[in-house]
C-alpha cells in the first residue's frame, strides 16, 4: 500500500493568558492510500485539533504533515472535512450545496453531477429543498454528498454520525461503506463510538488523554459486510475499551 | 380565523380612539380642532385636486433616492469592513460617533451645502440611512460562523464565489434588518426635512396647511397618511424577510 498521509511527530499547544494547554503531544502516523483509519479517544483529548492539523486548517507547533509526499501548508479540495458540527450552507438548497465545490461553467453538467450524488445518498426528490426543511440525518447526507461530488482523495470525518440516533447511525454507516465500495477514498474517521470504528475501519488508533498521543493500534481483520455480534468482534471491542480505561 | 383574531383587537382600539376624539371635539366645541369627518372631507379635497398624490410622490421620491444611495454606499463598505480588520478598526469608531447625531441636526449643514432644493432632503435621508446599514452589515459579516468559512476554504473556491455564495447570502438577513431600520428612519427624516423649506412633500403639506389658514384637518390628514405609508414601507421590507434564501435565519 502506498503512503497517502504521513504525520511526523506533530505537537500543538494553545496559549490562553498565562496558561499553556498541550493538546497534541508528539504524534506520528502513516495512512495508506485507500485505507480507512478510525481514531478513538477520550472526550477533549485533542481529536478535532488533530484532524484540523491534518486537514491543513491549523499549523502544528512542530512536526509536519505530508500528503502524497508533499508538505501540507493549508486546506485544499483533495481532502474534504466533514465537520463535527456540520457545515451545509443553510442559504443554499440541496442542489446548490452539492454544486458548491464544482468548478467550470457548464451549469447543466454540474447540476446533473449534483443530482447523481444526491440520489447516491438517498436524497432524490429533495434537490430543491433548503437545509432547514431536512432532518438531521438528511443533513449529514448532504454534507457527505457535497464532499463526494468533488471526488476528493481523502475524507476527513469528525464524529459525522454522533448527533444521529442509533438507527440512523447504523444506516449511515452501511451507506458510507456502500459508497466507498464504489469510489475508493482514503478515510480518516474520528469517533467516540468503538462499535462504529470496528464496523467501518481497517485500523483503529486509540489516543491517550490530553495531550493526545497514540496509545494503541488495532488492526480490524474482518471482511465486509461485518457482523459485530461475532465473538472476535466482541473481543476486539473489549480490548479497545480496556485501552480507553472503561 | 387567526387573521381575524390578530386584526380585530387593534381595529377595535382604533375605532374607540376615533370615537373618543369625535366626542371630545364635539363636547368642547373646538373651533379649530377638526372632527374625524372633517379630516376625511379634507383628505378627499386633496385627492380631488390631485395635490395629495403629488405630495406623496415627492416624499417617496426623496426617500427612494436617498435610501438607494445609502444602500449603494453602505453594503460594499459594510462588507469590506466586516472582512478587513484594519478597515473595521479605522472606520468603526468614526461611524459610531456619527451615528447618534440626529439627522435633523444636519439640516443647517444640508441647507448650507445643498440649498433648499431636492438635494437637501436626499442628503439628509442618506445620512440617516447609511450608518445603521453599514454597522449592521459589518456586524453580520463578523457573525458568520467559522465552520461555513472553513468549508468554503476547504473547497478552494474563488474569491468571487466566496462572496456571492457564502458571504453575501450569509449576511443578507442582517442586511435586510439594517435596511428595514434605515428605511424607517429615512421616512421619519424626510417629513422633518420637508417642513423646513421646499414646495412639495407630506412634511410641506403639514406646515403649509397650518400656516395658510389653520387647516388642522389637513394637518391631521397628513399625519395619518405619513403613518400609513410608513406602515406600508415596513411591510414591504418584511416581504424581503420572507425570501426563501433568508428564511433560515429568522426561523419560522
Ligand atoms: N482554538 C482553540 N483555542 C484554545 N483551546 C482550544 C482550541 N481548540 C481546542 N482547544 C482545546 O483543546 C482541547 C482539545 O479540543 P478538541 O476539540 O481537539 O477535543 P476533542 O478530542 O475533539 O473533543 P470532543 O471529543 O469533545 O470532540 C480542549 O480542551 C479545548 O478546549
Ligand atoms: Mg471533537
Amino acid at each position: 500500500m502506498v503512503d497517502k498521509i504521513v504525520i511526523k511527530d506533530i505537537k500543538k499547544s494553545f496559549v490562553s493568558g498565562k496558561e499553556t494547554l498541550a493538546v497534541v503531544g508528539g504524534l506520528s502516523l502513516t495512512v495508506g492510500e485507500g485505507e480507512f483509519v478510525a481514531i478513538v479517544g477520550p472526550s477533549g483529548c485533542g481529536k478535532s485539533t488533530l484532524m484540523k492539523i491534518i486537514a491543513g486548517f491549523e499549523q502544528p507547533d512542530s512536526g509536519h504533515v505530508a500528503v502524497d509526499g508533499v508538505l501540507r501548508k493549508g486546506p485544499n479540495a483533495n481532502g474534504i472535512v466533514i465537520s463535527q458540527h456540520g457545515s451545509v450552507f443553510p442559504w443554499l438548497n440541496v442542489q446548490q450545496n452539492l454544486m458548491f465545490g464544482l468548478n467550470g461553467n457548464e451549469h447543466g453538467d454540474k447540476a446533473a453531477l449534483a443530482d447523481h450524488y444526491a440520489a447516491m445518498v438517498g436524497l432524490k426528490g429533495f434537490e430543491q429543498n433548503y437545509p432547514h426543511e431536512l432532518s438531521g440525518g438528511m443533513l449529514k447526507r448532504v454534507e457527505i454528498a457535497r464532499a463526494l461530488v468533488v471526488k476528493p482523495e481523502i475524507l476527513y470525518m469528525d464524529e459525522p454520525f454522533s448527533a444521529l440516533d442509533a438507527l440512523m447511525n447504523l444506516r449511515m454507516r452501511t451507506e458510507l461503506l456502500r459508497i466507498l465500495e464504489e469510489e475508493r477514498h482514503t478515510v480518516l474517521l474520528i469517533t467516540h463510538d468503538v462499535e462504529e470504528a470496528i464496523h467501518l475501519a481497517d485500523r483503529i488508533i486509540v489516543l491517550s488523554p490530553r495531550p493526545a498521543s497514540i496509545q494503541a493500534v488495532f488492526e480490524v481483520p474482518f471482511k465486509h459486510p461485518r457482523k459485530l455480534s461475532t465473538p472476535e468482534a466482541q473481543t476486539l471491542k473489549d480490548d479497545i475499551l480496556r485501552e480507553l480505561g472503561i | 380565523m387567526l387573521k381575524l383574531k390578530q386584526t380585530l383587537p387593534p381595529l377595535a382600539v382604533l375605532g374607540l380612539l376615533i370615537a373618543v376624539w369625535w366626542l371630545v371635539v364635539v363636547k368642547t366645541e373646538s373651533a379649530i380642532f377638526p372632527t374625524p369627518l372633517q379630516v376625511v372631507t379634507g383628505t378627499l379635497e386633496l385627492v380631488k385636486d390631485g395635490s395629495l398624490w403629488e405630495h406623496i410622490g415627492s416624499s417617496l421620491m426623496r426617500v427612494g433616492a436617498g435610501f438607494l444611495l445609502a444602500v449603494v454606499v453602505a453594503i460594499p463598505l459594510g462588507l469590506w469592513m466586516g472582512r478587513v480588520e484594519g478597515a473595521y478598526i479605522t472606520l468603526n469608531p468614526i461611524f459610531q460617533i456619527l451615528r447618534p447625531i440626529s439627522p435633523i441636526a444636519w439640516i443647517p449643514l444640508a441647507i448650507l451645502w445643498f440649498g433648499v432644493g431636492n438635494a437637501s432632503p436626499i442628503f439628509l435621508i442618506f445620512i440617516a440611512s447609511v450608518f445603521p446599514m453599514i454597522v449592521q452589515t459589518a456586524a453580520g459579516v463578523h457573525t458568520i460562523e467559522q465552520r461555513y468559512l472553513r468549508a468554503a476554504e476547504n473547497f478552494g473556491v474563488s474569491r468571487y464565489k466566496l462572496f456571492t455564495q457564502v458571504i453575501i447570502p450569509a449576511v443578507l438577513p442582517e442586511m435586510i434588518v439594517g435596511m428595514r431600520i434605515s428605511l424607517g428612519v429615512a421616512w421619519l427624516v424626510v417629513v422633518a426635512a420637508e417642513m423646513i423649506a421646499l414646495r412639495s412633500g407630506l412634511g410641506y403639506l403639514i406646515m403649509d396647511s397650518r400656516n395658510a389658514g389653520n387647516r388642522y384637518d389637513l394637518v391631521i390628514a397628513g399625519m395619518i397618511i405619513i403613518g400609513i405609508i410608513g406602515l406600508l414601507l415596513d411591510g414591504l421590507m418584511r416581504l424581503l424577510e420572507g425570501l426563501k434564501s433568508v428564511r433560515w435565519r429568522y426561523g419560522r
